[in-house]
């Protein structure tokens, strides 16, 4: 881009300078744009930091509760008490708009009863099996929200990362390269102007030269013949 | 509606079936991939997937970081956390703001 040649005219300067008053205006609005999605992605990833900590902690709670109680039972009977959920999860997705960002927004619907977790009786399985699905459905709402807020902060990365680009693009290439070129073409036509006026000059001196060669000749020749006459 | 599934493997999995997650228990590089690239496809908003299992496709994952759907979200295996999770957040930050600030 640097090295294109440019028609020093006024037309040109014209709309050179028209594109730099927009790309001004785009990157201030870029820059706005930049610093308030860094703002919300820093909230985001506070949240997030939050999150994950409490869902790992759960999360290995319950896996120990788990390996408490695959200790205790067969592999066989707990695959068995686990095999036939007596809810099912479903999710609805909204979308948030954070800065012309499209964010998800979970909702989840369990379906059965709720209250009751344990798709199995209680006969056959161990205490242990109870306490490690408590710890579980415990720890999947923030679970779930873990995942929309990583979600979340995935696509402002993204977003960021564009924004900043063009923030700098527009800084440090844009703009400069418009305001050499500006330059460059307002001092050629100064210097157009300036040899034009001097050519100007020199063309009326001439002239004047000219005329006053004239004269000259005219006065000689009359004398000559006032002399002759004489 | 969307659906959410737990990938992994069968140990750590197993506990989110009585929930009423769809669980894929994976423990294979090939068949985790073809796995994933399914689940994509098919309406599931959120792809739970171990840090174990997810150390042998990080490729794959990373190409729906961008996307909108699903959401695929590390969580530490029945082995314990591999700090990946953490890792994902730092990586992000990092992509973002050109510097790890936190």
């Amino acid at each position: 881009m640097a090295s294109t040649t440019i028609n020093p005219t006024r037309m040109e300067l014209t709309r050179l300078k028209t594109r730099r008053t927009t790309a001004i205006r785009g990157h201030k609005l870029l820059k706005d744009k930049r610093d308030e999605l860094m703002r919300q992605f820093l909230d985001i990833v506070r949240r997030n930091k939050e999150l994950r900590q409490k869902v790992e902690e759960g999360l290995m709670e319950a896996h120990s509760a788990f390996t408490v109680a695959s200790a205790v039972m067969s592999p066989e009977m707990l695959e068995q008490a686990l095999s036939y959920p007596k809810q099912q999860v479903t999710l609805d997705m909204k979308l948030r708009n954070i800065m012309s960002v499209n964010v998800p927004q979970y909702t989840f619907h369990q379906s059965g009863d709720g209250a009751e977790i344990f798709p199995y009786g209680f006969a056959q399985t161990s205490g242990e099996l109870d306490d490690a699905l408590e710890a579980l459905s415990g720890v999947f709402r923030d679970m779930l929200e873990l995942a929309q807020v990583e979600k979340t902060m995935q696509l402002l990365a993204q977003e960021i990362e564009k924004t900043r680009r063009r923030v700098n693009a527009l800084e440090y290439v844009m703009i400069p390269e418009y305001e050499k070129n500006i330059k460059y073409i307002s001092m050629k036509l100064d210097e157009n102007e300036r040899s034009t006026t001097a050519r100007l000059m020199k063309v009326k001196d001439m002239m004047l030269e000219e005329q006053v060669r004239k004269a000259e000749e005219k006065r000689r020749a009359r004398e000559a013949q006032r002399e002759n006459r004489a | 509606m969307y659906k959410v599934a737990v990938m992994g493997d069968r140990d750590s999995v197993l506990g989110f079936r009585a929930l009423g997650l769809d669980v894929f228990p994976c423990e294979e590089a090939s068949e985790a991939r073809k796995l994933l690239h399914q689940l994509a496809r098919e309406d599931y908003a959120v792809v739970y997937i171990t840090e174990q299992l997810s150390t042998l496709i990080s490729q794959e994952i990373e190409r729906y970081k961008d996307r909108m759907t699903p959401a695929v979200i590390l969580i530490p295996g029945r082995s314990g956390s591999l700090g990946l999770g953490a890792g994902a957040l730092q990586s992000a930050v990092e992509r973002a703001v050109g510097a790890d600030i936190l």
